[in-house]
């Protein structure tokens, strides 16, 4: 029994599978599974992006609301404060236009009282001169005695 | 179990030694053990027929079918195994790895047939075929319980390593290691010859284990096989074939996993930086 030849042959044969174990099995399993690694990774860092993507996007999305939200309270005070101001505005100028419609009456009342004094007192004047020509019977300088009676009107007043 | 071929029932050294003898062509110093080649032959195509097939429907898109998976696991092991032991990047570890633990765990698991199935067939084929006695074909199934396959496994890995050795450290350097290792340079003599018995031991007993354990395994197997010499044996037959199958599962990977994990650390050790 000499297991020489069979030695060799088994060798070569140990060699020979080498070879054909990385050609055929080693080598594509290798490739493949560094492929599929690379395509994990690859997908767990595009899940990642797409996760801050999205945190981005909903922190924008809350930016541009508070945003909107002030936005609109600013237009809501704004509008608050302008029809405050008409109102403030309107009442004021009715207010005014009272007061001026109160004071023109009043002036024209004023007028009316200061001339029916002037009418009265030209009455009363004409009255006085009338009166004393009939008690002196005689013509009364008028000229001379009109300072007299402006003094007298005066008084009245 | 122990159904003969021949004439009268065999006793129980002659169906040892029956079982024990290989199927021998030529003569002498040009024979060849025909049963250890056909079996690494048939089972080594079967692997790469095996990785063919997984290659060719091998897909990374969607999830690996079932023996995609089985057999990317292996792989994934045996890289773990060899870049754990050999980080260097090397483009013959990775197949050398997985070619021993393969090859290896498939010719041991040859021990898992029923101990005279694979004898039997050859018997019949050489009864039937070539029109020989069937007592003159005798079989030994599993390649790596004869010596031939260890040693030669063992050689190569061998071989390799006084290569990578050579070529990481330069040839003078490397004969150098066998002078000054592991006593000083001026008990040189003496250092070569513990270095070269070093050197030897490994291919020995990387070979020595795999073949001891893988023989013994065989002739348990063949011991178990003789208790079935009466019918009232049977049940106890069975148990013992049940039990030491199941433990010698375990051995047959064991084997196999230790003949990838030791011819990796040597050619580690034959590239290491450290003076050894």
């Amino acid at each position: 029994m000499n297991i020489f030849w069979t030695l060799v042959i088994e060798m070569i044969s140990f060699g020979l599978f080498i070879y054909f174990f990385g050609k055929v099995l080693w080598k594509p399993l290798m490739q493949a599974m560094e492929a599929r690694r690379r395509r994990i990774s690859e997908g767990l860092a595009a899940a990642e992006r797409g996760q801050r993507e999205l945190e981005d996007s909903v922190n924008k999305a809350e930016e541009r609301m508070a945003e909107a939200r002030s936005e609109a309270h600013e237009l809501l005070a704004n509008a608050q404060r302008q029809a405050n101001e008409t109102l403030e505005r309107a009442r004021a100028d009715a207010r005014g236009e009272g007061e001026r419609i109160v004071s023109a009456a009043r002036e024209e009342v004023d007028q009316a009282v200061a001339q029916a004094k002037e009418q009265l007192r030209r009455e009363v004047g004409e009255l006085a001169v009338d009166g004393a020509e009939r008690i002196l019977k005689r013509e009364i300088d008028t000229k001379a005695h009109n300072d007299i009676i402006d003094d007298l009107v005066a008084e009245i007043r | 179990m122990s159904e003969s071929v021949f004439t009268q029932d065999p006793t129980a050294v002659e169906y040892i030694q029956h079982h024990l003898s290989n199927l021998t062509l030529g003569e002498g110093f040009w024979s060849v053990h025909a049963d250890t080649i056909i079996v690494s032959w048939v089972l080594g195509a079967l692997l790469l027929w095996l990785g063919h097939v997984v290659g060719k429907r091998m897909t990374t898109d969607s999830e690996p079918s079932g023996l995609q998976n089985a057999v990317e696991t292996v792989v994934e092991f045996v890289n773990d195994q060899a870049q754990s032991l050999f980080p260097r990047a090397d483009p013959l570890i990775g197949p050398l790895a997985l070619t021993i633990f393969l090859w290896v765990f498939a010719m041991n698991f040859m021990d898992m047939l029923p101990v005279d199935l694979l004898p039997l067939i050859a018997q019949w084929i050489g009864q039937n075929i070539f029109g020989v006695a069937a007592h003159n074909v005798p079989f030994r199934a599993v390649p790596t319980a004869d010596l031939a396959v260890p040693f030669a496994m063992a050689l190569v890995v061998f071989g390799l390593s006084i290569v990578y050795g050579v070529r990481k450290k330069g040839l003078g350097t490397y004969l150098k290691g066998f002078l000054v290792h592991p006593f000083g340079k001026y008990l040189a003599p003496f250092n070569i010859v513990m270095s070269l018995v070093e050197e030897i031991a490994k291919p020995l007993s990387l070979a020595l284990r795999l073949f001891g354990n893988l023989f013994a395994g065989e002739l348990v197997f063949m011991l178990i096989a003789l208790t079935g010499f009466a019918w009232y044996m049977a049940p106890f037959q069975a148990a013992l074939g049940w039990v030491w199958t199941v433990f010698h599962l375990l051995i047959i990977v064991i084997q196999a996993f230790i003949f990838m994990l030791l011819s990796v650390v040597y050619l580690a050790l034959a590239t290491s930086d450290d003076a050894h």
